[in-house]
């Protein structure tokens, strides 16, 4: 099978079942895409998949047939993003392990809704963990990004 | 990855140079020609006068990081010290992350101590490589050192203006002898440029563009995978395994087993079975195929529920007392009134982002080894003990840390890790999965707390008694520890601040049955719960206002001198004459979070708000936690405010972080709970482990930082323990209901109409 990832195509013909977080990092030694769950309940390891934000470690090779992934990696050249520019305005990282799949749903959210409340936030975002409680700063970085996606 | 930390310093520095707030000294200065006399000095491409610093005769200047980078930014702030003193020009500075070894001095990343411990030695490292280029300027120009002063990588003569860069005075500086501490003149504080100044991040561009490389993005040359199955039991070992039929599985390699450990614990891995394969995917999927049969364990019969009642029963019989003062038995006896109270907290687990994981290289007489550890020295003894190699010749690459929070204090990974290189005698990375960092890690223990005041008809607090009991992180190095540490009592409870006649303090004997381990604040998370609570109920039984009733118990402004009381106070390995326990500081912070968040208008305005304060790791926090709860009885928190005391600060900034972080940590240490049945763990993932989401952390915090020319104290963990009283206090105000035992449950039965 072929799959696309930040424009590029890959052949694959390993188990249909593994994972995409897998075949993105151990097999494309891509480690942006960061693995901290693997049952889909922290959200470090989203990409999108055709523009919809989607945890990857949960995700089977085989749904991605014909799909663009868009990871970490491929969501702005140097990182000029503009939820990449406002990560960095508020300081957003701490130990910085979660804000890939942070950034990959802030941008989806953003794709989306141009403005969104402090409630859209919450609930579009309550699926990512920040154990280092990055969770205002968060917030904040959105808000300054909005508009600009 | 110093080639990922140099672009990111160079767009660090594009963006600062940029960005309103963050100003440091950035123009660029053409580099001076080399004059003749410093061009025909002896050749010597460095000058390394610690080993922290080293000039390059290119002019770059390498900084070596020593302590790990978990997310407390150290890397920019070690550097932000040592370039006070250097006078460096940030565009050339190169951060070097240390690997483990006792030349750096104590390397173990926890406890708050990096800047509190580092602060001197590392300005002195500036300090001395400055006075090696001014004495080589001096040298050269044939003037007077005291006429030499280090700018923007430059030696400046005062008197004639005359300038040479950094890299051309390092093959002069190189010969000079070292010169005696009491030569260096430090800075004077107004002059400091560096140290106290908000600076981003150096690593910020790595982490917001995926190139951060963390213990488990290690990728090496014909490298293999290994997922480990362990006992679910501790000191369970494997009895049998079908690996044969798992060892046919597509991608395996081999399936390895591994010994239990004898008692005591400490850094040894588990034991169980290795599943070795091709890629991570394929080591996991033959890991579930493996059929293992344990061995039986004395800790089989862990049962949470019936450890509670334990517990709590402990606590509330006579203890060992371990610091007293007047007679708590009389003033039980001769109070118009008593109030007591039972705390209960449970385990926890650290639960960083990043599971741990390792990555080993092993020959015959060395051991390379790429590991996000807090403590890679420990890293390196444990490792050398395992493969029988001198330490000399294991070597631990520090990556970045996704989280540490304790657990990555504790190297058993890296042995495993160490163990199967050797075996497969090619690379190989152990991954845990969150599975294994939930049920096989080193937990925060399990509490309980019982406290007792007795109060004179002013209802002034005359007697205070408090039992600890919890099972002690001393039994994971010694198996007969069977009561808390002094080291444990230390951290909240023995440093009790309250200026009461009649103080009891006591302990109460408690066996472990899993690992225990400390997690950030470690004993304190508990001691703050309990006591912080208990004074809002004093508080709102006796109809006085919180701040004022802990005002009042807190006392006068002092040291609190605990000879007084017969009771030694270790105060985090420091000595008390540097930090003493400043009741004056401690009532700062909270008249200060009180004043922020309008604490005497609450009622008028409506607004449900909960007040903590606890003085930990030498730094003094106060915390207020605003919260609404919905008619489900479902809350939330709106606004929080943090004020800290650190004494001197390096960089306001993540300081800044670290009060909303360590706030919102506190929060999850509130809602979370590890238990077990039949020895096992329960909690497995993060929908059983409940950790704080974004609905249940405040949508801002307002950080107020107290300027102060004390010495530095502690910043990563003193923010935490009072964030779980402060919202069960909140809670209460809001509810009516008082929540003794956490998990503080995320829907809350309302008690008042």
């Amino acid at each position: 099978m072929k799959v696309t990832i930040n424009q590029k195509t890959f052949d694959y013909d390993g188990d249909p079942a593994m994972p995409l977080l897998w075949f993105i990092r151990d097999d494309l030694k891509m480690t942006g895409t960061k693995f901290s769950c693997g049952m889909a309940l922290c959200g470090a390891c989203t990409v999108h998949i055709d523009g919809e934000p989607t945890r990857s470690c949960q995700l089977p090779m085989s749904a991605v047939q014909g799909k663009e992934v868009t990871t970490i990696e491929g969501l702005s050249k140097d990182a000029s993003h503009p939820v990449q520019e406002a990560w960095r305005e508020h300081n957003v990282p701490q130990c910085g392990y979660c804000q890939s799949g942070q950034m990959m749903q802030a941008a989806a959210l953003l794709s989306k809704n141009a403005d969104p409340s402090d409630q859209d936030i919450e609930s579009y975002m309550s699926g990512n963990i920040c154990r280092c409680g990055t969770y205002p700063r968060i917030r904040a970085a959105i808000k300054t990004a909005a508009g600009k996606v | 990855m110093t080639d990922s930390i140099s672009t990111s310093r160079r767009a660090f520095l594009k963006r600062t140079a940029t960005a309103s707030g963050f100003t440091l000294g950035l123009t660029l200065v053409p580099v001076s020609r080399p004059s003749a006399m410093f061009a025909d000095a002896p050749s010597s491409e460095s000058l390394t006068p610690s080993v922290f610093v080293s000039v390059h005769d290119n002019g770059q200047v390498d900084i070596t990081c020593h302590r790990s980078e978990m997310g407390q930014q150290i890397r920019t702030s070690i550097p932000q010290v040592i370039v006070e003193e250097l006078g460096a020009d940030w565009q050339h500075v190169n951060v070097v992350q240390a690997t483990g070894h006792p030349k750096y001095g104590d390397q173990n990343t926890d406890g708050s101590r990096s800047i509190r411990r580092n602060f001197d030695r590392l300005r002195e490292a500036g300090a001395t490589a400055a006075y090696l280029l001014r004495a080589a300027a001096a040298t050269g120009w044939q003037v007077d050192i005291s006429d030499c002063e280090v700018n923007n990588h430059h030696v400046v003569h005062k008197p004639s203006g005359k300038k040479v860069g950094f890299g051309q005075l390092v093959a002069v500086a190189s010969t000079l002898p070292l010169p005696d501490v009491k030569q260096l003149k430090l800075k004077a504080r107004k002059d400091w440029q560096s140290i106290g100044k908000p600076m981003r991040s150096l690593d910020i561009q790595a982490m917001t563009s995926g190139t951060a490389v963390y213990g488990q993005d290690v990728i090496l040359d014909n490298m293999c995978f290994a997922v480990i199955q362990r006992p679910p039991v501790v000191f369970s070992g494997v009895e049998s395994v079908n690996d044969a039929d798992v060892k046919k599985m597509t991608g395996v390699l081999d399936v390895i087993t591994l010994a239990a450990p004898e008692a005591p614990a400490m850094f040894k891995p588990l034991g169980g079975v290795a599943v070795v394969a091709n890629n991570t995917w394929q080591a996991w999927q033959a890991s579930r195929a493996l059929n293992v049969k344990w061995s039986d364990s004395p800790n089989i019969s862990y049962d949470s529920k019936t450890y509670r009642e334990q517990l709590l029963a402990t606590a509330m019989a006579p203890g060992e007392v371990v610091r007293q003062q007047g007679d708590f038995a009389t003033a039980k006896q001769q109070a118009e009134s008593v109030i007591e109270a039972q705390y209960y907290a449970p385990h926890l687990a650290q639960a960083p982002m990043e599971p741990p994981a390792a990555t080993a290289i092993v020959t015959e007489d060395k051991a390379e080894i790429w590991a996000c550890v807090q403590t890679p020295q420990a890293a390196r003894q444990v490792v050398a003990a395992a493969l029988n190699l001198d330490p000399e010749n294991v070597t631990i690459n520090v990556t970045l840390l996704g989280g540490g929070f304790g657990r990555k204090s504790k190297p058993d990974f890296v042995v495993e890790a160490a163990l199967l290189a050797k075996a497969m005698k090619r690379p190989v990375k152990v991954v845990w999965r969150r599975e294994d960092d939930i049920q096989h890690g080193y937990f925060h223990t399990v509490s309980a707390q019982s406290l007792t005041a007795t109060l004179n008809k002013q209802n002034k607090v005359t007697g205070w008694l408090h039992n600890s009991v919890f099972p002690s992180i001393s039994s994971t190095f010694n198996p007969a520890a069977n009561k808390p540490s002094d080291g444990e009592l230390d951290l909240g409870m023995i440093d009790n601040p309250f200026d009461i006649q009649n103080l009891q303090l006591e302990r109460g004997e408690a066996n472990a049955h899993v690992r225990i381990g400390w997690l950030r604040s470690v004993a304190n998370v508990y001691h703050a719960f309990a006591i912080q609570s208990f004074v809002d109920e004093i508080a709102h039984q006796t109809g006085k206002d919180q701040q004022t009733l802990l005002l009042d118990m807190i006392g006068p402004d002092r040291h609190i001198d605990f000879a007084k009381s017969n009771a030694k106070y270790g105060n985090y390995g420091d000595p008390q004459e540097d930090y003493p326990v400043d009741t004056a500081r401690l009532k700062n912070v909270i008249n200060t979070v009180c004043k922020k968040a309008d604490w005497s208008q609450r009622h008028k305005q409506g607004r449900y708000l909960g007040l903590a304060a606890h003085r930990s790791f030498l730094s003094y926090a106060a915390v207020i936690v605003e919260v609404e709860v919905d008619n489900s009885g479902s809350w939330s928190i709106p606004k929080a405010y943090v004020a800290l005391d650190a004494g001197t600060v390096v960089n306001p900034e993540h300081v800044r972080a670290q009060c909303e972080g360590g706030l919102i940590y506190g929060i999850s240490c509130a809602i979370g709970q590890i238990t077990a049945s039949n020895g096992q763990i329960n909690e497995s993932n993060f929908h059983n482990y409940q950790v704080a989401r974004m609905p249940q952390t405040p949508v801002s915090v307002e950080v107020s930082i107290i300027e102060s020319s004390a010495p530095p104290g502690g910043v990563g963990e003193p923010p935490t323990p009072p964030a779980a009283p402060a919202l069960a206090n909140a809670l209460f105000a809001a509810t009516g209901n008082r929540l003794r035992e956490l998990p503080i449950p995320l829907t809350v039965k309302r008690i008042k109409s």
